[in-house]
Protein backbone atom coordinates (compact mmCIF):
# COMPACT_ATOMS: atom_id res chain seq x y z
CA UNK A 1 0.00 0.00 0.00
CA UNK A 2 1.68 3.30 -1.31
CA UNK A 3 2.04 5.89 1.98
CA UNK A 4 -0.27 8.56 0.40
CA UNK A 5 -2.92 6.30 0.08
CA UNK A 6 -2.40 5.16 3.51
CA UNK A 7 -2.94 8.65 4.75
CA UNK A 8 -5.71 8.72 3.27
CA UNK A 9 -7.22 6.00 4.47
CA UNK A 10 -5.94 7.02 7.79
CA UNK A 11 -7.64 10.65 7.71
CA UNK A 12 -10.99 8.67 6.97
CA UNK A 13 -10.63 6.58 9.59
CA UNK A 14 -10.01 9.63 11.96
CA UNK A 15 -13.19 11.65 10.35
CA UNK A 16 -15.91 8.66 10.70
CA UNK A 17 -14.50 7.70 14.40
CA UNK A 18 -15.35 11.67 15.25
CA UNK A 19 -18.80 11.84 13.61
CA UNK A 20 -19.63 7.99 15.86
CA UNK A 21 -18.63 10.11 18.80
CA UNK A 22 -20.02 13.27 17.75
CA UNK A 23 -23.46 11.30 17.79
CA UNK A 24 -22.79 9.71 21.03
CA UNK A 25 -21.86 12.90 22.21
CA UNK A 26 -25.32 14.31 21.35
CA UNK A 27 -27.24 11.49 22.43
CA UNK A 28 -25.65 11.65 25.74
CA UNK A 29 -27.14 15.02 26.26
CA UNK A 30 -30.31 13.39 25.78
CA UNK A 31 -29.50 10.34 28.25
CA UNK A 32 -28.02 12.99 30.53
CA UNK A 33 -30.82 15.16 30.53
CA UNK A 34 -33.44 12.63 31.03
CA UNK A 35 -31.75 10.76 33.85
CA UNK A 36 -31.25 13.70 35.96
CA UNK A 37 -34.51 13.78 35.45
CA UNK A 38 -35.68 11.23 36.63
CA UNK A 39 -32.81 10.62 39.12
CA UNK A 40 -33.80 14.35 40.84
CA UNK A 41 -37.83 14.24 40.09
CA UNK A 42 -39.09 10.60 40.54
CA UNK A 43 -38.76 10.46 43.78
CA UNK A 44 -40.49 13.53 44.72
CA UNK A 45 -43.54 12.35 42.42
CA UNK A 46 -46.49 11.58 45.05
CA UNK A 47 -50.19 11.89 44.86
CA UNK A 48 -49.68 15.01 47.12
CA UNK A 49 -48.34 16.39 44.11
CA UNK A 50 -51.39 16.52 42.33
CA UNK A 51 -53.46 16.97 45.03
CA UNK A 52 -52.28 20.29 47.43
CA UNK A 53 -51.36 23.31 46.50
CA UNK A 54 -47.92 25.00 46.04
CA UNK A 55 -46.29 25.35 49.80
CA UNK A 56 -44.69 28.00 51.61
CA UNK A 57 -41.19 27.85 52.14
CA UNK A 58 -40.01 25.22 54.42
CA UNK A 59 -43.61 22.67 54.25
CA UNK A 60 -45.18 20.23 52.60
CA UNK A 61 -46.93 20.76 48.82
CA UNK A 62 -48.05 19.54 46.18
CA UNK A 63 -48.41 21.62 42.27
CA UNK A 64 -51.68 21.23 42.11
CA UNK A 65 -52.64 25.14 40.99
CA UNK A 66 -49.99 25.44 38.71
CA UNK A 67 -50.42 22.17 36.71
CA UNK A 68 -54.51 23.33 36.32
CA UNK A 69 -53.05 26.76 35.57
CA UNK A 70 -50.77 25.31 32.79
CA UNK A 71 -54.12 23.62 31.45
CA UNK A 72 -56.12 26.30 31.34
CA UNK A 73 -53.86 28.46 29.53
CA UNK A 74 -52.99 25.74 27.15
CA UNK A 75 -56.18 25.01 26.16
CA UNK A 76 -57.26 28.67 26.08
CA UNK A 77 -53.92 29.45 24.03
CA UNK A 78 -54.57 26.62 21.63
CA UNK A 79 -58.41 27.73 21.27
CA UNK A 80 -57.05 31.05 20.32
CA UNK A 81 -54.54 30.67 18.03
CA UNK A 82 -55.82 27.21 16.10
CA UNK A 83 -58.85 28.86 14.12
CA UNK A 84 -56.41 31.82 13.07
CA UNK A 85 -53.77 29.40 12.27
CA UNK A 86 -55.52 27.19 10.14
CA UNK A 87 -57.40 30.40 8.21
CA UNK A 88 -54.39 31.73 7.25
CA UNK A 89 -52.86 28.07 6.17
CA UNK A 90 -55.81 27.31 4.04
CA UNK A 91 -55.46 31.49 2.71
CA UNK A 92 -51.96 30.18 1.51
CA UNK A 93 -52.82 25.90 0.13
CA UNK A 94 -56.15 26.91 -1.06
CA UNK A 95 -57.04 30.50 -2.38
CA UNK A 96 -53.78 32.27 -2.64
CA UNK A 97 -51.27 29.29 -3.57
CA UNK A 98 -49.48 31.53 -6.15
CA UNK A 99 -49.91 35.10 -5.42
CA UNK A 100 -47.26 37.63 -3.69
CA UNK A 101 -49.37 37.57 -0.55
CA UNK A 102 -48.78 34.61 0.17
CA UNK A 103 -45.08 34.54 0.08
CA UNK A 104 -44.68 37.60 2.30
CA UNK A 105 -47.09 35.82 4.99
CA UNK A 106 -44.79 32.67 4.55
CA UNK A 107 -41.76 34.42 5.14
CA UNK A 108 -42.61 36.53 7.96
CA UNK A 109 -44.46 33.25 9.65
CA UNK A 110 -41.04 31.43 9.45
CA UNK A 111 -39.77 34.35 11.06
CA UNK A 112 -42.63 34.30 13.93
CA UNK A 113 -41.72 30.56 14.37
CA UNK A 114 -38.27 31.03 15.84
CA UNK A 115 -38.52 34.54 17.37
CA UNK A 116 -37.75 34.65 20.90
CA UNK A 117 -40.35 34.22 23.04
CA UNK A 118 -39.51 36.80 25.48
CA UNK A 119 -40.52 39.92 23.12
CA UNK A 120 -43.63 38.23 22.63
CA UNK A 121 -44.11 38.60 26.13
CA UNK A 122 -43.29 41.95 25.99
CA UNK A 123 -45.44 42.73 23.53
CA UNK A 124 -48.51 41.05 24.85
CA UNK A 125 -47.49 43.00 28.48
CA UNK A 126 -47.54 46.80 26.23
CA UNK A 127 -50.46 46.13 24.75
CA UNK A 128 -52.68 44.19 27.46
CA UNK A 129 -50.84 44.17 30.54
CA UNK A 130 -50.24 47.39 30.99
CA UNK A 131 -52.95 49.11 29.43
CA UNK A 132 -54.92 46.44 31.73
CA UNK A 133 -52.99 47.20 35.03
CA UNK A 134 -52.90 44.21 36.12
CA UNK A 135 -51.10 40.65 35.13
CA UNK A 136 -53.73 38.17 33.98
CA UNK A 137 -53.91 34.68 32.99
CA UNK A 138 -55.67 36.19 29.59
CA UNK A 139 -53.16 37.92 28.95
CA UNK A 140 -50.54 34.85 29.04
CA UNK A 141 -53.21 32.87 27.44
CA UNK A 142 -53.05 35.51 24.36
CA UNK A 143 -48.91 35.40 24.87
CA UNK A 144 -49.01 31.60 24.06
CA UNK A 145 -51.70 32.03 21.04
CA UNK A 146 -49.50 34.39 19.38
CA UNK A 147 -46.40 31.63 19.44
CA UNK A 148 -49.47 28.74 18.43
CA UNK A 149 -49.78 30.67 15.40
CA UNK A 150 -47.14 30.13 13.51
CA UNK A 151 -46.60 26.30 14.05
CA UNK A 152 -50.60 25.71 12.90
CA UNK A 153 -50.13 28.14 9.71
CA UNK A 154 -46.78 26.58 8.93
CA UNK A 155 -48.23 22.34 9.25
CA UNK A 156 -51.62 23.66 7.74
CA UNK A 157 -50.01 25.48 4.73
CA UNK A 158 -47.88 22.01 3.91
CA UNK A 159 -50.36 19.26 5.06
CA UNK A 160 -53.26 21.33 2.57
CA UNK A 161 -49.92 21.08 -0.18
CA UNK A 162 -49.85 17.24 -0.01
CA UNK A 163 -53.52 17.17 -0.90
CA UNK A 164 -53.71 16.10 -4.42
CA UNK A 165 -55.70 18.41 -6.94
CA UNK A 166 -57.59 15.69 -8.36
CA UNK A 167 -59.86 15.31 -5.37
CA UNK A 168 -60.31 19.14 -5.53
CA UNK A 169 -60.95 19.09 -9.10
CA UNK A 170 -63.78 15.98 -8.70
CA UNK A 171 -65.59 17.92 -5.72
CA UNK A 172 -65.66 20.97 -8.00
CA UNK A 173 -66.99 18.70 -10.93
CA UNK A 174 -70.19 17.82 -8.61
CA UNK A 175 -70.58 21.62 -8.62
CA UNK A 176 -69.55 22.15 -4.80
CA UNK A 177 -68.34 25.45 -4.34
CA UNK A 178 -64.93 26.41 -3.37
CA UNK A 179 -65.38 26.72 0.44
CA UNK A 180 -67.32 23.34 0.49
CA UNK A 181 -64.73 21.38 -1.42
CA UNK A 182 -61.90 22.78 1.12
CA UNK A 183 -64.05 22.22 4.43
CA UNK A 184 -65.31 18.73 3.16
CA UNK A 185 -62.29 17.60 0.87
CA UNK A 186 -59.56 19.04 1.46
CA UNK A 187 -59.58 19.61 5.64
CA UNK A 188 -60.81 15.94 5.43
CA UNK A 189 -57.73 14.90 3.54
CA UNK A 190 -55.07 16.36 5.29
CA UNK A 191 -56.85 16.03 8.99
CA UNK A 192 -54.03 13.99 10.36
CA UNK A 193 -51.21 16.56 9.31
CA UNK A 194 -53.43 19.20 10.93
CA UNK A 195 -53.90 17.36 14.38
CA UNK A 196 -50.16 17.02 14.42
CA UNK A 197 -49.46 20.52 13.73
CA UNK A 198 -52.01 21.47 16.98
CA UNK A 199 -50.23 18.53 18.80
CA UNK A 200 -46.41 20.36 17.91
CA UNK A 201 -47.75 23.76 19.12
CA UNK A 202 -49.56 22.09 22.10
CA UNK A 203 -45.90 20.73 23.04
CA UNK A 204 -43.96 23.82 22.37
CA UNK A 205 -45.72 26.00 24.56
CA UNK A 206 -46.96 23.98 27.61
CA UNK A 207 -43.09 24.35 28.08
CA UNK A 208 -42.92 28.12 27.58
CA UNK A 209 -41.90 30.30 30.19
CA UNK A 210 -40.24 33.08 29.20
CA UNK A 211 -43.61 34.57 27.64
CA UNK A 212 -45.31 33.99 30.63
CA UNK A 213 -43.06 35.88 33.18
CA UNK A 214 -45.06 39.37 32.64
CA UNK A 215 -47.99 38.52 31.46
CA UNK A 216 -49.47 35.82 33.49
CA UNK A 217 -46.60 36.25 36.32
CA UNK A 218 -47.85 33.48 38.77
CA UNK A 219 -50.22 32.48 41.34
CA UNK A 220 -49.29 31.28 45.25
CA UNK A 221 -53.24 30.36 45.61
CA UNK A 222 -55.75 28.23 43.68
CA UNK A 223 -57.54 30.61 41.06
CA UNK A 224 -59.52 30.05 38.07
CA UNK A 225 -60.13 33.51 37.67
CA UNK A 226 -58.64 34.14 34.16
CA UNK A 227 -58.25 38.19 34.98
CA UNK A 228 -56.11 37.70 37.90
CA UNK A 229 -52.69 36.32 37.72
CA UNK A 230 -52.32 32.32 37.14
CA UNK A 231 -49.98 30.13 38.43
CA UNK A 232 -48.38 27.98 35.40
CA UNK A 233 -45.65 25.07 35.90
CA UNK A 234 -42.76 26.31 33.66
CA UNK A 235 -42.90 29.71 35.83
CA UNK A 236 -43.46 27.88 39.28
CA UNK A 237 -40.35 25.60 38.23
CA UNK A 238 -38.15 28.99 37.71
CA UNK A 239 -39.10 30.36 40.86
CA UNK A 240 -38.70 26.99 43.16
CA UNK A 241 -35.60 26.21 41.53
CA UNK A 242 -33.81 29.24 41.93
CA UNK A 243 -34.94 29.55 45.51
CA UNK A 244 -33.18 28.69 48.37
CA UNK A 245 -35.21 26.15 49.61
CA UNK A 246 -34.52 22.53 49.65
CA UNK A 247 -38.35 21.24 49.65
CA UNK A 248 -39.09 23.87 46.89
CA UNK A 249 -36.49 22.94 44.51
CA UNK A 250 -37.57 19.40 44.88
CA UNK A 251 -40.80 20.22 43.70
CA UNK A 252 -39.09 22.31 41.12
CA UNK A 253 -37.29 18.70 39.80
CA UNK A 254 -40.89 16.74 40.14
CA UNK A 255 -42.34 20.02 38.11
CA UNK A 256 -39.61 19.51 35.44
CA UNK A 257 -39.61 15.84 35.19
CA UNK A 258 -43.47 16.25 34.61
CA UNK A 259 -43.63 18.56 31.94
CA UNK A 260 -40.31 17.12 30.01
CA UNK A 261 -42.58 13.55 29.70
CA UNK A 262 -45.74 15.30 28.74
CA UNK A 263 -43.42 16.97 26.33
CA UNK A 264 -42.01 14.39 24.67
CA UNK A 265 -44.68 11.95 24.66
CA UNK A 266 -46.85 15.22 22.44
CA UNK A 267 -43.99 15.21 19.92
CA UNK A 268 -44.09 11.69 19.81
CA UNK A 269 -47.70 10.64 19.38
CA UNK A 270 -47.55 14.01 16.75
CA UNK A 271 -44.86 12.17 15.27
CA UNK A 272 -46.02 8.86 14.67
CA UNK A 273 -49.71 10.39 13.73
CA UNK A 274 -47.71 12.34 10.90
CA UNK A 275 -45.77 8.64 10.19
CA UNK A 276 -48.85 6.86 9.68
CA UNK A 277 -51.01 9.83 7.71
CA UNK A 278 -47.97 9.72 5.02
CA UNK A 279 -48.33 5.68 5.00
CA UNK A 280 -51.94 5.36 4.23
CA UNK B 1 -74.06 29.72 -0.75
CA UNK B 2 -72.06 32.11 -2.72
CA UNK B 3 -72.67 34.42 -0.27
CA UNK B 4 -71.10 31.92 2.08
CA UNK B 5 -68.38 31.10 -0.47
CA UNK B 6 -67.00 34.69 -0.46
CA UNK B 7 -67.58 34.94 3.41
CA UNK B 8 -64.98 32.12 3.63
CA UNK B 9 -62.64 33.29 1.21
CA UNK B 10 -62.45 36.93 3.22
CA UNK B 11 -62.01 35.09 6.35
CA UNK B 12 -58.89 33.26 5.37
CA UNK B 13 -57.82 36.26 3.42
CA UNK B 14 -57.96 38.06 6.55
CA UNK B 15 -56.00 35.78 8.87
CA UNK B 16 -53.15 35.69 6.18
CA UNK B 17 -53.16 39.53 7.00
CA UNK B 18 -53.44 38.92 10.95
CA UNK B 19 -50.20 36.98 10.94
CA UNK B 20 -48.34 40.44 9.21
CA UNK B 21 -50.38 42.64 11.64
CA UNK B 22 -48.75 40.82 14.95
CA UNK B 23 -45.41 41.14 13.44
CA UNK B 24 -46.13 44.51 12.86
CA UNK B 25 -47.92 45.36 16.58
CA UNK B 26 -45.00 43.59 18.00
CA UNK B 27 -42.41 46.13 16.37
CA UNK B 28 -44.58 48.89 16.66
CA UNK B 29 -45.51 48.26 20.51
CA UNK B 30 -41.37 47.35 21.28
CA UNK B 31 -40.40 51.04 19.47
CA UNK B 32 -43.45 52.89 21.36
CA UNK B 33 -42.58 51.14 24.53
CA UNK B 34 -38.95 51.85 24.40
CA UNK B 35 -39.14 55.87 23.37
CA UNK B 36 -38.73 57.22 26.82
CA UNK B 37 -35.26 55.18 27.07
CA UNK B 38 -34.09 56.15 23.72
CA UNK B 39 -35.25 59.71 24.67
CA UNK B 40 -33.01 59.84 27.45
CA UNK B 41 -30.07 58.31 26.26
CA UNK B 42 -30.57 58.52 22.89
CA UNK B 43 -28.41 56.11 20.38
CA UNK B 44 -25.65 56.01 22.98
CA UNK B 45 -27.78 53.32 24.81
CA UNK B 46 -26.12 51.18 22.62
CA UNK B 47 -22.65 51.38 23.29
CA UNK B 48 -23.00 52.19 27.18
CA UNK B 49 -21.50 49.58 29.59
CA UNK B 50 -22.82 50.95 32.69
CA UNK B 51 -26.81 49.54 33.81
CA UNK B 52 -27.37 51.32 37.01
CA UNK B 53 -31.54 51.02 37.84
CA UNK B 54 -30.48 53.10 41.11
CA UNK B 55 -29.20 56.06 39.24
CA UNK B 56 -31.36 55.40 35.96
CA UNK B 57 -28.22 55.25 33.65
CA UNK B 58 -28.48 52.26 31.34
CA UNK B 59 -26.25 50.78 28.65
CA UNK B 60 -27.27 47.94 26.65
CA UNK B 61 -23.39 46.92 25.70
CA UNK B 62 -23.07 44.49 28.62
CA UNK B 63 -26.28 42.39 27.53
CA UNK B 64 -25.16 42.76 24.40
CA UNK B 65 -21.74 41.64 24.40
CA UNK B 66 -22.59 38.56 26.45
CA UNK B 67 -25.40 37.80 23.98
CA UNK B 68 -23.33 38.12 21.27
CA UNK B 69 -20.32 35.72 23.02
CA UNK B 70 -22.68 33.04 24.00
CA UNK B 71 -24.25 32.33 20.67
CA UNK B 72 -20.96 32.52 19.41
CA UNK B 73 -19.80 30.02 21.90
CA UNK B 74 -22.36 27.86 21.02
CA UNK B 75 -22.26 27.73 17.44
CA UNK B 76 -18.30 27.26 17.44
CA UNK B 77 -19.78 23.62 19.52
CA UNK B 78 -22.96 23.05 17.47
CA UNK B 79 -21.48 23.82 13.85
CA UNK B 80 -18.84 21.17 13.53
CA UNK B 81 -20.80 18.31 15.89
CA UNK B 82 -24.02 18.82 14.01
CA UNK B 83 -22.24 18.66 10.66
CA UNK B 84 -20.77 15.12 12.15
CA UNK B 85 -23.76 13.69 13.33
CA UNK B 86 -25.02 14.84 9.84
CA UNK B 87 -22.44 12.77 7.91
CA UNK B 88 -22.36 9.96 10.15
CA UNK B 89 -26.56 9.81 9.66
CA UNK B 90 -26.27 10.23 5.78
CA UNK B 91 -22.82 7.83 5.29
CA UNK B 92 -22.01 5.71 8.30
CA UNK B 93 -25.39 4.61 10.08
CA UNK B 94 -27.05 2.04 9.24
CA UNK B 95 -30.62 2.19 7.56
CA UNK B 96 -32.38 1.01 10.30
CA UNK B 97 -30.85 3.11 12.86
CA UNK B 98 -30.84 6.31 11.10
CA UNK B 99 -34.51 7.01 11.99
CA UNK B 100 -34.39 6.28 15.61
CA UNK B 101 -31.15 7.85 16.12
CA UNK B 102 -32.31 10.81 14.34
CA UNK B 103 -35.77 10.81 16.40
CA UNK B 104 -33.54 11.20 19.33
CA UNK B 105 -31.48 13.98 18.40
CA UNK B 106 -34.54 15.75 17.54
CA UNK B 107 -35.82 15.37 20.96
CA UNK B 108 -32.95 17.61 22.09
CA UNK B 109 -35.13 20.08 20.35
CA UNK B 110 -38.23 19.35 22.27
CA UNK B 111 -37.16 19.75 25.53
CA UNK B 112 -38.55 22.87 26.73
CA UNK B 113 -35.88 25.08 28.32
CA UNK B 114 -36.32 25.78 31.46
CA UNK B 115 -35.67 22.16 32.06
CA UNK B 116 -32.03 22.75 30.12
CA UNK B 117 -31.74 25.90 32.70
CA UNK B 118 -32.58 23.46 36.11
CA UNK B 119 -30.38 21.13 34.69
CA UNK B 120 -27.61 23.37 33.60
CA UNK B 121 -27.47 25.18 37.22
CA UNK B 122 -27.51 22.07 39.36
CA UNK B 123 -26.06 18.82 37.32
CA UNK B 124 -23.69 20.98 34.75
CA UNK B 125 -22.53 23.94 36.63
CA UNK B 126 -21.09 22.49 39.72
CA UNK B 127 -19.43 19.56 37.14
CA UNK B 128 -17.76 22.30 35.33
CA UNK B 129 -16.65 23.82 38.58
CA UNK B 130 -14.69 20.99 39.31
CA UNK B 131 -13.60 19.52 35.97
CA UNK B 132 -13.26 21.23 32.79
CA UNK B 133 -12.97 24.92 34.04
CA UNK B 134 -9.95 24.10 36.83
CA UNK B 135 -8.39 22.19 33.85
CA UNK B 136 -8.74 25.32 31.00
CA UNK B 137 -7.12 27.63 33.84
CA UNK B 138 -4.38 25.17 34.73
CA UNK B 139 -3.58 24.63 30.73
CA UNK B 140 -4.29 28.31 29.45
CA UNK B 141 -3.51 29.98 32.27
CA UNK B 142 0.53 30.74 31.46
CA UNK B 143 -0.32 31.17 27.60
CA UNK B 144 -0.42 34.71 26.77
CA UNK B 145 -3.12 35.88 25.05
CA UNK B 146 -5.05 32.32 26.20
CA UNK B 147 -4.68 32.85 29.64
CA UNK B 148 -7.24 36.71 30.03
CA UNK B 149 -9.86 34.40 28.10
CA UNK B 150 -9.72 31.91 31.20
CA UNK B 151 -8.91 33.96 33.45
CA UNK B 152 -10.80 34.24 37.45
CA UNK B 153 -11.87 31.63 39.76
CA UNK B 154 -14.14 28.40 38.36
CA UNK B 155 -17.66 29.89 39.16
CA UNK B 156 -19.33 27.00 37.09
CA UNK B 157 -21.69 29.33 36.03
CA UNK B 158 -20.59 31.86 33.57
CA UNK B 159 -20.25 32.78 29.73
CA UNK B 160 -18.62 29.09 28.75
CA UNK B 161 -21.35 27.18 30.51
CA UNK B 162 -24.30 29.11 29.03
CA UNK B 163 -22.56 28.67 25.25
CA UNK B 164 -22.35 24.77 26.14
CA UNK B 165 -26.02 24.58 26.72
CA UNK B 166 -27.02 26.92 24.05
CA UNK B 167 -25.09 24.65 21.94
CA UNK B 168 -26.98 21.91 22.92
CA UNK B 169 -30.29 23.54 22.36
CA UNK B 170 -29.73 24.57 18.42
CA UNK B 171 -27.90 20.98 18.13
CA UNK B 172 -30.89 19.48 16.93
CA UNK B 173 -31.72 22.11 14.31
CA UNK B 174 -27.89 21.98 12.81
CA UNK B 175 -28.26 18.22 12.13
CA UNK B 176 -31.85 17.96 11.12
CA UNK B 177 -31.32 20.74 8.64
CA UNK B 178 -27.64 19.52 7.57
CA UNK B 179 -29.07 16.27 7.19
CA UNK B 180 -32.24 16.65 4.91
CA UNK B 181 -29.78 18.77 2.56
CA UNK B 182 -27.32 16.44 2.72
CA UNK B 183 -29.78 13.71 1.79
CA UNK B 184 -30.75 16.05 -1.12
CA UNK B 185 -27.20 15.71 -2.89
CA UNK B 186 -28.14 14.06 -6.25
CA UNK B 187 -26.60 10.30 -5.65
CA UNK B 188 -24.97 10.63 -9.35
CA UNK B 189 -22.63 12.72 -7.90
CA UNK B 190 -21.75 10.79 -4.48
CA UNK B 191 -21.31 7.85 -7.06
CA UNK B 192 -19.24 9.34 -9.52
CA UNK B 193 -16.76 10.42 -6.71
CA UNK B 194 -16.90 6.95 -4.76
CA UNK B 195 -15.59 5.88 -8.85
CA UNK B 196 -12.66 7.38 -9.23
CA UNK B 197 -11.50 6.16 -5.49
CA UNK B 198 -12.85 9.01 -2.87
CA UNK B 199 -12.71 7.58 0.77
CA UNK B 200 -15.91 8.61 2.61
CA UNK B 201 -14.64 11.56 3.69
CA UNK B 202 -13.25 13.05 0.84
CA UNK B 203 -16.28 12.53 -0.49
CA UNK B 204 -18.54 14.17 2.21
CA UNK B 205 -15.52 17.40 2.38
CA UNK B 206 -15.58 17.26 -1.69
CA UNK B 207 -18.75 16.78 -2.91
CA UNK B 208 -21.43 16.81 -0.48
CA UNK B 209 -20.56 19.76 1.31
CA UNK B 210 -19.69 22.46 -1.44
CA UNK B 211 -22.97 21.13 -2.97
CA UNK B 212 -25.03 21.65 -0.20
CA UNK B 213 -23.15 24.74 1.20
CA UNK B 214 -26.30 27.27 0.94
CA UNK B 215 -28.40 25.14 3.09
CA UNK B 216 -26.20 24.63 5.26
CA UNK B 217 -24.92 27.90 6.43
CA UNK B 218 -28.87 28.42 6.22
CA UNK B 219 -29.33 26.46 9.04
CA UNK B 220 -26.49 27.14 10.82
CA UNK B 221 -27.88 30.98 10.95
CA UNK B 222 -31.29 29.98 11.78
CA UNK B 223 -29.69 27.85 15.21
CA UNK B 224 -27.69 30.90 15.50
CA UNK B 225 -31.17 33.18 15.51
CA UNK B 226 -32.42 30.30 18.12
CA UNK B 227 -29.60 30.97 19.95
CA UNK B 228 -29.71 34.80 20.32
CA UNK B 229 -33.13 34.98 21.63
CA UNK B 230 -32.84 31.82 24.45
CA UNK B 231 -33.90 33.16 27.70
CA UNK B 232 -34.68 30.48 30.39
CA UNK B 233 -31.77 28.19 30.15
CA UNK B 234 -29.68 30.96 29.99
CA UNK B 235 -30.89 32.93 32.68
CA UNK B 236 -30.52 30.00 34.85
CA UNK B 237 -26.54 29.93 34.59
CA UNK B 238 -24.95 33.16 33.41
CA UNK B 239 -24.63 35.22 36.64
CA UNK B 240 -26.47 37.80 35.95
CA UNK B 241 -23.40 40.53 36.02
CA UNK B 242 -23.78 43.50 34.05
CA UNK B 243 -20.21 43.82 33.16
CA UNK B 244 -17.98 42.84 30.22
CA UNK B 245 -15.11 40.63 31.09
CA UNK B 246 -12.69 39.14 28.81
CA UNK B 247 -12.67 35.88 30.75
CA UNK B 248 -15.13 33.29 29.12
CA UNK B 249 -15.80 31.49 32.22
CA UNK B 250 -16.73 34.68 34.22
CA UNK B 251 -20.50 35.85 34.69
CA UNK B 252 -22.17 37.89 32.38
CA UNK B 253 -25.37 38.34 31.25
CA UNK B 254 -27.74 38.42 27.98
CA UNK B 255 -30.37 40.60 26.68
CA UNK B 256 -32.89 38.09 27.22
CA UNK B 257 -31.47 37.17 30.77
CA UNK B 258 -31.67 40.76 31.87
CA UNK B 259 -35.52 40.85 30.74
CA UNK B 260 -36.61 37.78 32.33
CA UNK B 261 -35.26 38.66 35.10
CA UNK B 262 -35.34 42.55 36.01
CA UNK B 263 -38.43 43.03 33.60
CA UNK B 264 -41.16 42.11 36.48
CA UNK B 265 -39.45 44.23 39.83
CA UNK B 266 -38.38 46.94 37.12
CA UNK B 267 -39.64 50.56 39.02
CA UNK B 268 -39.74 53.65 36.86
CA UNK B 269 -41.05 54.06 33.61
CA UNK B 270 -37.12 54.72 32.19
CA UNK B 271 -36.54 51.43 33.93
CA UNK B 272 -38.79 49.22 32.29
CA UNK B 273 -38.69 51.37 28.74
CA UNK B 274 -34.95 50.25 28.94
CA UNK B 275 -35.44 46.28 29.57
CA UNK B 276 -38.16 47.19 26.09
CA UNK B 277 -35.83 48.64 24.23
CA UNK B 278 -33.29 45.83 25.13
CA UNK B 279 -36.26 43.62 23.41
CA UNK B 280 -36.30 45.42 20.77
CA UNK B 281 -32.43 45.07 19.63
CA UNK B 282 -32.86 41.37 20.20
CA UNK B 283 -35.52 41.14 18.10
CA UNK B 284 -34.08 43.91 15.51
CA UNK B 285 -30.64 41.44 15.92
CA UNK B 286 -32.69 37.86 15.28
CA UNK B 287 -35.42 39.24 12.59
CA UNK B 288 -31.51 39.73 10.35
CA UNK B 289 -30.05 36.54 11.32
CA UNK B 290 -33.53 34.79 10.46
CA UNK B 291 -34.44 36.65 7.16
CA UNK B 292 -30.76 35.63 6.15
CA UNK B 293 -31.37 32.20 7.13
CA UNK B 294 -34.67 31.64 5.47
CA UNK B 295 -33.71 33.40 2.39
CA UNK B 296 -30.67 31.53 1.93
CA UNK B 297 -32.89 27.79 2.98
CA UNK B 298 -35.14 29.16 0.11
CA UNK B 299 -32.90 29.35 -2.34
CA UNK B 300 -31.48 25.66 -1.80
CA UNK B 301 -35.33 24.85 -1.89
CA UNK B 302 -35.72 26.12 -5.26
CA UNK B 303 -32.38 24.58 -6.28
CA UNK B 304 -33.89 21.30 -4.89
CA UNK B 305 -37.00 21.40 -6.01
Amino acid sequence: MNPRYAARRRRNRIAMGLSLAATLFGLGWLVMILGALLWEGFNGLSVAVFTEMTPPPGSAGGLLNPIIGSLILTILAVLIGTPIGILAGTYMAEYGRYDRLTSVVRFINDILLSAPSIVVGLFVYETMVAPMGHFSGLAGSVALAVIVIPVVVRTTEDMLLLVPNPLREAAAALGLTRAVVIQRVCYRAARAGMLTGVLLAVARISGETAPLLFTALNNQFWSLNLNAPMASLPVVIFQFALSPYADWQKLAWTGALIITFTVLALSIVARSTQASSKQS
Amino acid sequence: MRLGDIGFRILTRAAAITVLVILGAVILSLISGSLPAWRAFGLNFLIEERWNPVTERFGALAPIYGTLVTSFIATLIAVPVGLLIAMFLTELCPMWLRRPIGIAIELLAGIPSIIYGIWGLFVLAPFLQQTLQPFLIAVFGEVPLLSSLFAGPPYGIGMLTAGLILAVMVLPFITSISRDVFEAVPPVLKEAAYGIGCTTWEVVGHVVLPYARVGVIGGVMLGLGRALGETMAVTFVIGNAHRISASIIAPGTTISATIANEFTEAVGDLYTSALIALGLILFSITFIVLAAARYMLLRIERRIG
